[in-house]
């Protein structure tokens, strides 16, 4: 059957998959693993008994009208029509809404509203660009379909074969990705900052003092800042090498400037290589319903933005949350580990389909459907093109969204009544 | 049912002009007295208060990638709280809005139909899902075609029938309204880093000009007998001198009739009316476009009036947003977009003593005083020019030379000799404005039961506390000001949503698209589209645009 792959940023549609043989056709090893059965949470639970979904839901929506401050987190990898009850339900119970970008790529949203960013679609990058960095990102281990599809062996309208565009992989380390690439730059842990300003200063035609830049020679930099200038359509694909590195935010911000200013002399995008099939999504749904991305705190009856005060692990940290609700994400197999502390100590909801670390440590979990299989709704590819996700199989499980839906519902009956 | 009592009424399409009538609702609908029940009718005392249809907004950019990504670069716009989250949402923003914010503050001055104006056809679904969570009022999304490889095939080709097709399949699968143009040619040279600058200069590659694309669209649009006229950005926005390109733009459709609309109309018209030859002499050309405009009988335009203080430039006109960008400073986005086009948004704030800007804010004055009122609707071009909550202070300054001359005294001294502003004596009665706003507004975009008060009109209505009989606009421009800001009552398919100026309850509107299917041969563009998807696409034919079920409450208008 025709599916969409909900595992990476990719959301690659052309797939197929036959739930009857568990086979699938063009699937990358990681999107076949997550479509293939595998074991699932059976069945509600509250506090490690099993119930009903009507109990379970009942339940949940009792600690979230009854706590002070609830931290509604996940969501990357749902789909937005499950994600726009979230975001209701968050403005409902005064909460904070917080989702997975603000543990990978939320630097660059920072770095967004500092100074924009100049990008395109993944088939703008298909169609044109002659010359592809790869910047702290490593698609074939974690995006294994982007180089064939989109950006390195990708065909299209000025792109004839893989001879037309020159691609560059700068890492610390010389990753799988760095094989395929013409020519692999290995930088020093913590100087993307410093490479990409003598970048700029190259660029601009301006010398720099220093005989190499986190261990680059300066004839390299030199070289690659030539190589941009000349570029006809080049973009930087980046990942979390950049985000989650020293400079963080600052990393992108100062990418983005050595693209504005190689627009002056070619075309240059940049774009982050985001992660999970729909973190744009859990980014763009509450960008329109409430205003921001992530880190949002409703407790005053309006939305504040506060990342280093309102995401998820800060306000872990701070103990700042009396209840959790946890959708389609696995937190405390990920956070840090005095965050997962407090989890410990505070009634914790999880909404996913399958058991991981955070079901141990749950009072009340609600499995669900596998989207992209057993229910189907909108979800953003990477570049934020919006791809529906199918529904091939009928499921005793139920959606995200009707679980949601459902909780909004009962959440608003008890605040009113 | 509703009873809409003894109100002094005001609707062009009409013919009506402060006549005292009642005006009767029914199921959604404007009906005949004979068709209610006076008893159990809500009665609402209307008594020396204007009433006219609800706005129709026909250009503002409403929802989709754009303002999304706009909303994202400015956290700053969104610490303006309208509303708190109780019985309705939380809605906020500045000048960019939330969702619920646009479907809101557009019921608190009295508007209830809006179009988005330009969506990224690969992008639709995510417009669709924008204009779903806005509430209360109706909708529709224009899908833009100008740089669309497609087009440009068919245009070289000469193959009318293929484009006519094409237009017709794309309208069906973006669930559009109809045909979106922004610069034209334009934004495929940007992915060279160039522009076109003329209706002459050939698209890269392809071997078309922006003139034949625009003839063509135009001419395809007509034989397909859209509900709407092509929606034309203009190619050479916000350059001195662009004024002579949107006259010899007008011009193409020179000849071209339809009885129920115009051929073309031609959109933001003050970003494409500066005469000059660079930002040192730039003036305006407003003059000589009105005149091109008030000749033909089949063109309108809308005003895109700057409003001083914040706005987001945001277009489909990429280049043009990169030399915004770097005319400001400021920050930057850009989205080149698969083979359909591209984008750009920049932050800007209007500054009355800035030359440039208080020409940019006369031009549009100019253009919404000098044009006849039929051929010109009121608009910001939301949120470019500023925010579509200040459109009652343009219809009051429309109508008021003495508040037009107060203004004058805060703005640059550069529009005194740069524009013809101050000498203008056109002083718009409250007709005209109810014009430029409801009835020219929805005969433009081919919505028959928008825009007026006739029978079997949707019950779309609004009543401000503004006495026709008794006021003069003319001085008493505060009193229009303030009022059209806070409808005594906004009445949404007949359901009253807005009372004294505060949102009282949340419907949902419609979301109208087009379908003109029946008129074309679909197989005849079949191989195409399979080439290209494969080709040039990341995404498969069969997995492109949206089905109807989809959307939150569907309006399908056939076209046979």
């Amino acid at each position: 059957m025709d599916a969409v792959c909900t595992f990476c940023g990719n959301v690659c549609d052309d797939v197929e998959f036959d739930v009857n043989t568990q086979k699938g056709k063009r699937f990358c090893a990681l999107g076949l693993a997550k479509f293939r059965e595998k074991e699932r949470i059976k069945s509600p639970m509250i506090d490690g008994k099993e119930a009903s979904y009507e109990e379970a839901i009942e339940k949940a929506a009792d600690i979230l009208v009854s706590s002070k401050k609830p931290l509604l987190y996940g969501w990357a990898s749902t789909v937005n029509e499950a994600i726009r009850y979230g975001v209701l339900l968050t403005e409902k119970v005064r909460g904070v809404y917080d989702q997975c970008a603000s543990v990978c790529h939320a630097p660059g949203t920072l770095a967004v509203i500092e100074e924009g960013i100049p990008g395109g679609s993944l088939g703008a990058i298909k169609n044109r660009a002659d010359v592809v960095i790869f910047w702290g990102s490593n698609p074939l281990e974690a995006h294994p379909r982007h180089p064939t599809r989109y950006s390195v062996m990708a065909k299209g309208f000025l792109i004839n074969d893989r001879k037309d565009r020159k691609v560059i992989v700068v890492d610390v380390r010389k990753t799988k990705s760095a094989k395929m690439a013409d020519k692999f730059i290995q930088i020093k842990p913590g100087y993307d900052y410093a490479i990409i300003s003598a970048l700029r200063a190259l660029v601009k035609g301006e010398d720099i003092e220093a005989n190499e830049v986190g261990g680059v020679p300066k004839e390299e930099l030199a070289e690659l800042a030539d190589m941009m200038k000349n570029a006809k359509y080049g973009v930087i694909l980046y990942g979390l090498g950049v985000t989650q590195s020293r400079g963080r935010d600052r990393n992108i911000e100062n990418a983005v400037k050595l693209i504005q200013l190689l627009n002056r002399y070619a075309r240059w995008i940049i774009w982050p290589m985001r992660g999970h099939y729909n973190v744009v999504g859990a980014g763009e749904v509450p960008a329109w319903e409430v205003g921001y991305q992530y880190a949002i705190d409703f407790s005053r009856g309006y939305p504040r933005f506060s990342p280093a005060e309102f995401s998820a692990v800060e306000m872990l940290l701070r103990r700042d949350c009396d209840a959790m609700l946890v959708v389609s994400s696995d937190p405390a197999a990920h956070f840090p580990r005095r965050a997962v502390e407090h989890m410990k100590n505070i009634p914790v909801i999880q909404i996913d389909p399958f058991p991981n670390m955070t079901t141990l440590l749950s009072n009340v979990v609600i499995p669900s459907a596998v989207a992209g299989i057993e229910a189907e709704g909108w979800a953003y590819r990477m570049d934020g093109i919006p791809l529906r996700v199918k529904k091939l199989v009928d499921s005793p499980y139920w959606s995200d969204e009707k679980i949601l839906k459902e909780m909004l519902r009962i959440v608003e009956e008890k605040l009113e009544g | 049912m509703l009873w809409i009592k003894n109100g002094i009424v005001i609707d062009p399409k009409n013919k009506v002009d402060g006549e005292k009538m009642d005006v009767f609702i029914k199921d959604g609908k404007i009906v005949d007295e004979s068709e209610v029940n006076k008893e159990e009718c809500k009665v609402i005392d209307a008594n020396n208060k204007l009433v006219v249809a609800g706005g129709v907004e026909m250009h503002a950019h409403i929802a989709g990638s754009k303002i999304n990504v706009g909303r994202t670069m400015r956290p700053e716009e969104m610490r303006i709280v309208r509303h708190t989250a109780n019985k309705l949402r939380v809605s906020l923003g500045r000048v960019l809005l939330t969702s619920p914010a646009i479907g809101y503050e557009y019921a608190k001055i009295g508007y209830t139909t809006a179009v988005e104006a330009a969506s990224p056809p690969i992008g639709s679904p995510h417009t669709h899902e924008e204009l779903d969570a806005i509430p209360i009022v109706d909708k529709a999304m224009l899908p833009v075609f100008g740089n669309w490889h497609f087009v440009f095939k068919y245009v070289a080709e000469k193959d009318r029938e293929k484009l006519k097709a094409f237009i017709a399949w794309a309208i069906e699968r973006t669930k559009g309204y109809g045909v979106k143009v922004v610069n034209p040619g334009g934004v495929e040279a940007w992915m060279y880093g160039g522009n076109v600058k003329n209706l002459e200069d050939e698209v890269p590659n392809w071997g078309v000009t922006p003139k034949e694309i625009i003839t063509e669209l135009v001419k395809s649009n007509e034989e397909l007998d859209l509900p709407h006229s092509v929606h034309l950005h203009c190619n050479n926005l916000g350059n001195p001198g662009n004024y002579q390109t949107t006259i010899e733009t007008m011009k193409l459709v020179s000849g071209l009739a339809n009885k129920k609309r115009q051929t073309l109309h031609v959109t933001h018209v003050q970003f494409n009316a500066y005469a000059g030859s660079s930002w040192r002499d730039v003036a305006s050309g407003a003059e000589e476009i009105a005149k091109v405009v008030n000749s033909m009988d089949n063109v309108t335009i809308d005003m895109g009036q700057a409003i001083f203080g914040h706005a987001t430039a945001m277009t489909g006109d990429a280049p043009f947003q990169f030399t915004l960008h770097k005319l400001t400073g400021s920050r930057w986005v850009n989205k080149d977009s698969e083979i359909e086009g591209g984008a750009g948004i920049v932050p800007i704030v209007y500054l009355p003593k800035n030359p440039v800007h208080a020409l940019q804010w006369a031009i549009g004055l100019e253009l919404g005083l000098l044009v006849d009122s039929d051929k010109v609707v009121l608009t910001t071009d939301y949120p470019n020019g500023g925010p579509f909550t200040e459109y009652p202070y343009v219809m009051a300054m429309l109508m008021s030379r003495k508040m037009r001359e107060k203004e004058l005294e805060r703005v640059s001294p550069y529009v005194q000799k740069a524009t013809s502003l101050p000498a203008i004596e056109v002083e718009k009665t409250l007709y005209d404005v109810i014009q430029m706003t409801r009835s020219l507004p929805a005969r433009v975009m081919g919505m028959e039961n928008k825009g007026h008060l006739g029978i079997g009109a949707d019950a779309d209505v609004a009543i401000y506390s503004i006495n026709p009989d008794d006021v003069d606009p003319a001085a008493q421009y505060e009193l229009i000001n303030s009022e059209f800001r806070k409808p005594v009552y906004t009445i949404k398919g007949g359901e009253i949503v807005v009372k004294d100026g505060a949102v009282v309850a949340e419907s949902w509107g419609r979301t109208f698209w087009v379908d003109a299917r029946k008129k074309v041969s679909l197989e005849s563009i079949d191989e195409d589209l399979n080439s290209f998807f494969s080709s040039y696409y990341t995404i498969q034919r069969k997995n492109y645009g949206i089905q109807e079920e989809w959307l939150r409450n569907p309006v399908r208008v056939e076209v046979n």
